[in-house]
């Protein structure tokens, strides 16, 4: 088959600059073939290279002494748990492809971060996602949201890794670009993990897993672009998941991760077959030669070009140990997967590949991957000049609610606050029986089987604090998903982020992008919670509006004594409730502002890190000194709705609580204020004594403000509401949306 | 006494089982390979929930065609005791050791999440530990749960006492909001006439630890040990 010609449309068309054209003829000392070109159009697009970010993620702190993989190193991070084991975990965004098909999207991205996570040699223990959407209202935003949680479901349910916890919120500038956000966290051997390497000259290449289509082509340049009306005609990029194969491959791949049969083994995510020949063979410093003609494909016809660039799913490529391959190939088998040997590892330095006798692509691994080759570049940046305005908004003025029961009625049922029940029930959250606090509280909670351990994770931006104070958001992100985990029992030891971001070649885009990422390593040293890895996902935008910048966080806490887990409701009447942290007269990017007054406006709330350190470490002393019957940090909806969530959360043993707060704050903001470090505790009448004197010598301010007891939430003269009527609101409100429907796909136009 | 787990491609509960056998209940457990059929050192078989074969086709449909099927139709033939957790329960339905079929829950979507049971007889072997009346807290996890079989089956399970449990309420009563899938009469978990081959949807291998949110489901297992100790033949 005769390839096209390279020209400069042709190269614009693969989103290559003119100068990134330049640099490729400079490498190679001659044009490009077409499949050539096609390998650098992906292994250096933003996609693979990170070429607009590196140099902004390299300043985020990246190593402890709890990590056992710097950020980069491996395809995710690893954290030592003691015990010799080791838990591997990673976020990753696959949202371009959820806009335009948002079940196999969502799907895929399930598939994905879980092979990040067992092609380590981990076996995935639980899975989380941080999803965005436009507003419910929209029919559109119904069918994405719908879909995604279809294909989420679909794949962990049938791979069998419980979904344990997650995010889920609506905001008008998500309606076009949705952000879906996978995590998965693995378990495994410390001295069991696999590299993703490929070295020793000689050492036979695997490909294994499905056979290889022409899906998912150019998924990787597709997700460096903006997504407009042209976005549809990019629905065959989506990749297809098979959950079933995946499961078969998670099980033949630690079989012979156990067995000690390989030197490496990688992934095919983003790029597929090319970006793992390339990346492999670079970190182990050889060169590495594949025959195409051996590759499995389920179409006839395939080039080269499409070979190397499928994004065909459920797929690994393995470099052996010589002599190992009978073994190897036995494994699969017994699976009754593909293990194909198509090539081996050089002493060279090039990814040499050939097909039908000729060689169609000759290129030094080393320039192709992030790290080496690719371009990294800074791009300018522009504080936007909203900020100044939104940051300096008077609220003074703001009129003060009438019937603040009603207020809380509404916040309660507003889709950000109100339950996720009907997301977390089509997920299967219990599979792998380690689940002891499931989906909808602070943090999910799983126990280490055969030990007194346990692990806290959870996902946790609030994007609007991005968009009002990229820095200071930024910081919020880290402290309030190190907050929920040190709520739940667990000891705050690392991150794994996923930056969602619009264009960056946007001054204004860049800086906010820039800000959330220095306000994020601040937070990250202060909490000693280094970053583990993650992905950045920029071109999240269509010709109407950017989304919010949204750095979502995925934080790993340790439970050193399964005693120690807590949960967020409150549990016996008579029991005292506790305000540890102090409110402020702060209204600036709350919910409460956006649902009664329809503004996203003001200033972030204040964070002092140091202040937010010590307020977790007292938690966590006083839980580990028995002294904690719930634990509920304050967030979305402010002190008013934590109350609520704690009084319902077990919505069987739901109770009331009677509270009373003195303070001179705007009712407003004291009621639904969003100020940060600020957690509600409730505890046995005769442990006051103890917390009091505890939170004294740690110098944090906790208050008593009320009891449990009754049917009904009283705070101050100011509230009252029966908790059945609050609790039905938040469990119900969101599956009676979606009782309204959209099956359909409802694609997106020009709209106003 | 020894339980064998079977493990078809796609199965992914049957760690689980095999995990509640050894250390919850203290007996022996092995995984039983799909395309192995020897089942001369087990005393009772498990088919584990998951998808087996990814249930593409059909729950349970291709897995009734397995190496492993043949022998566990014989086993179950003979008088051995096998009980199939949602999908196993499934795969006994394809495989015609129990009556009916599954359809998709009448809300059409899959859902997790703890239900309770109402035990409606002892007298077999896997709910002799337990009390006619008693509830069980345990959770479900599936999309096709909903039990169906015609008029005339369904009065003979009622007749010969062969539904074991029924979706209830936290009280014990058998109530429509309480049926989490639609099933015909509540039914949650089914004998045969022999009462040697028993399904349920509801996982009691999830509901095995106070630590993971209830234990009752512990008592399934105990009932079939209780069982197999008195060596009754069934």
């Amino acid at each position: 088959m005769a390839e096209p010609k390279i020209t400069p449309q042709l190269v614009a068309d693969h989103g290559l600059m003119p100068d990134e054209y330049e640099k490729i003829k400079k490498i190679l000392g001659r044009e490009p073939s077409f499949t050539e070109l096609g390998i650098f159009s992906v292994m250096w697009s933003e996609h693979c290279s990170y070429k607009n970010s590196i140099s902004l993620i390299k300043t985020l702190p990246r190593s402890g002494k709890a990590l056992l993989t710097e950020a980069g190193e491996e395809n995710a991070g690893a954290v030592d748990l003691g015990n010799d084991l080791a838990v591997v975990f990673k976020i990753e965004s696959h949202n371009h492809p959820s806009a335009v098909e948002p079940y196999q999207g969502a799907a895929t991205g399930v598939g994905g971060i879980l092979r990040d996570v067992f092609c380590m040699g981990a076996r995935p223990i639980a899975a989380l996602n941080s999803l965005r959407f436009g507003q419910l209202s929209e029919a559109r935003s119904r069918y994405l949201f719908n879909g995604a949680v279809r294909g989420i479901g679909d794949y962990g349910n049938s791979f069998g890794v419980p979904t344990v916890g997650g995010e889920v919120y609506f905001e008008d500038c998500y309606y076009a670009n949705p952000l879906i956000n996978a995590m998965a966290v693995g378990i495994c051997r410390k001295d069991r993990m696999a590299s993703a390497t490929a070295k020793g000259a000689g050492n036979p290449v695997f490909i294994v897993g499905s056979s290889t289509g022409r899906d998912g082509i150019h998924g990787a340049t597709f997700a460096s672009e903006e997504i407009s009306s042209k976005s549809e005609s990019k629905r065959p990029s989506v990749q297809i998941g098979d959950p079933f194969t995946e499961k078969l491959l998670l099980e033949a791949t630690l079989e012979i991760i156990k067995e000690d049969l390989i030197v490496g083994v990688q992934d095919m995510g983003a790029a597929g077959l090319t970006c793992c020949s390339s990346e492999m063979s670079a970190k182990g410093n050889s060169g590495i030669e594949i025959n195409l003609d051996l590759v499995p494909v389920r179409e006839e016809n395939m080039s080269a070009y499409e070979i190397m660039l499928s994004e065909s799913q459920e797929r690994m490529l393995v470099v052996g140990k010589k002599g190992s391959e009978d073994l190897i190939r036995a494994i699969f088998n017994k699976w009754d997967l593909n293990c194909i040997e198509i090539g081996q590892v050089t002493d060279g330095k090039n990814m040499v590949v050939t097909m039908g006798g000729k060689v169609v692509a000759d290129i030094p691994s080393e320039c192709l991957v992030l790290g080496g080759g690719a371009p990294v570049y800074t791009r300018e940046q522009k504080r936007p000049a909203y900020l100044d305005e939104a940051q300096g908004h008077d609220f003074s003025k703001l009129p003060q609610p009438k019937d603040y029961s009603a207020v809380l009625q509404r916040l309660i049922g507003s889709h950000n606050i109100a339950s996720k029940r009907w997301v977390f029930e089509q997920y299967d959250s219990m599979v792998r029986t380690n689940t002891v606090v499931g989906p909808g509280s602070d943090a999910a909670v799983l126990r280490i089987r055969h030990s007194d351990k346990g692990i806290a994770v959870s996902t946790d931006c609030n994007a609007r604090y991005c968009y009002l104070n990229p820095r200071l958001g930024g910081q919020i992100a880290v402290a309030e998903s190190a907050r929920n985990v040190a709520c739940s029992g667990a000891r705050p030891v690392a991150i794994t982020n996923c930056l969602n971001f619009g264009n960056p070649y946007k001054p204004e885009m860049y800086y906010m992008f820039a800000e959330c990422i220095k306000g994020m390593g601040e937070a990250c040293r202060v909490f000693d919670t280094p970053v583990t890895g993650g992905n950045v996902s920029f071109y999240n935008e269509d010709p109407e509006r950017a989304v919010y910048p949204t750095p979502t966080i995925g934080m790993l806490g340790i439970i050193d004594d399964l005693n120690h887990i807590t949960t967020n409701n409150f549990k016996d009447s008579g029991d005292l409730i506790f305000l540890a942290g102090s409110t402020k007269n702060e209204l600036g990017g709350s919910e409460y502002l956006k649902v009664e007054h329809n503004l996203v406006t003001g200033n972030a709330p204040e964070l002092d890190m140091v202040f937010e350190k010590q307020l977790q470490s007292f938690i966590l002393e006083a839980i580990r000194n028995g002294l904690v019957k719930s634990s509920h940090d304050i967030s979305e909806g402010g002190l008013a709705v934590a109350l609520a969530e704690s009084c319902f959360a077990d919505r069987e043993k739901a109770v009331g609580a009677t509270v009373s707060v003195k303070s001179d704050l705007r009712k407003d903001a004291l009621y639904f204020g969003e100020s940060q470090s600020r957690v509600i505790l409730s505890i046995a009448p005769e442990r006051k004594g103890s917390l009091i004197q505890l939170a004294a010598s740690m110098n944090v301010p906790v208050a008593e403000i009320g009891v449990v007891g009754g049917s009904a939430l009283k705070i101050n003269d100011d509230i009252k509401a029966e908790v059945k009527i609050l609790a039905d609101a938040f469990f119900d409100t969101i599956g009676n949306v979606m009782a309204l429907g959209a099956q359909t796909p409802t694609r997106l136009t020009s709209q106003s | 006494m020894r339980f064998g787990v079977v493990t078809f491609p796609g199965s992914n509960c049957d760690y689980d089982a095999l995990m509640v056998v050894r250390d919850q209940l203290h007996h022996d457990a092995e995984f039983v390979w799909h395309k192995n059929s020897d089942l001369s050192a087990v005393d009772c078989v498990i088919l584990p929930g998951g998808f087996s074969y990814g249930d593409y086709l059909r729950t349970g449909a291709i897995a009734r065609y397995s190496p492993v099927m043949k022998s566990v139709i014989r086993f179950a033939n003979e008088g051995g005791l096998v009980i199939g957790i949602c999908n196993g329960f499934q795969v006994l339905l394809e495989s015609g050791l129990l009556p009916g079929a599954m359809l998709r829950n009448r809300k059409l979507r899959f859902v997790c999440k703890q239900v309770y049971l109402r035990c409606e007889t002892s007298d077999s072997p896997f709910s002799n530990q337990i009390r006619v009346g008693d509830v069980l807290k345990i959770p479900i996890a599936h999309t096709d749960g909903n039990y169906y079989w015609n008029e005339d089956g369904v009065g003979d399970h009622e007749d010969n006492k062969q539904v074991i449990f029924r979706y209830c309420d936290a009280r014990g009563s058998i109530t429509d909001e309480s049926n989490p899938n639609g099933s015909i009469n509540n039914i949650a978990g089914i004998c045969n006439k022999t009462r040697n081959v028993f399904g349920m949807m509801p996982h009691p291998e999830r509901a095995s630890e106070e630590l993971l949110g209830s234990a009752d489901g512990l008592r399934v297992f105990q009932s079939i040990v209780a069982f197999a100790k008195a060596g009754v033949a069934v």
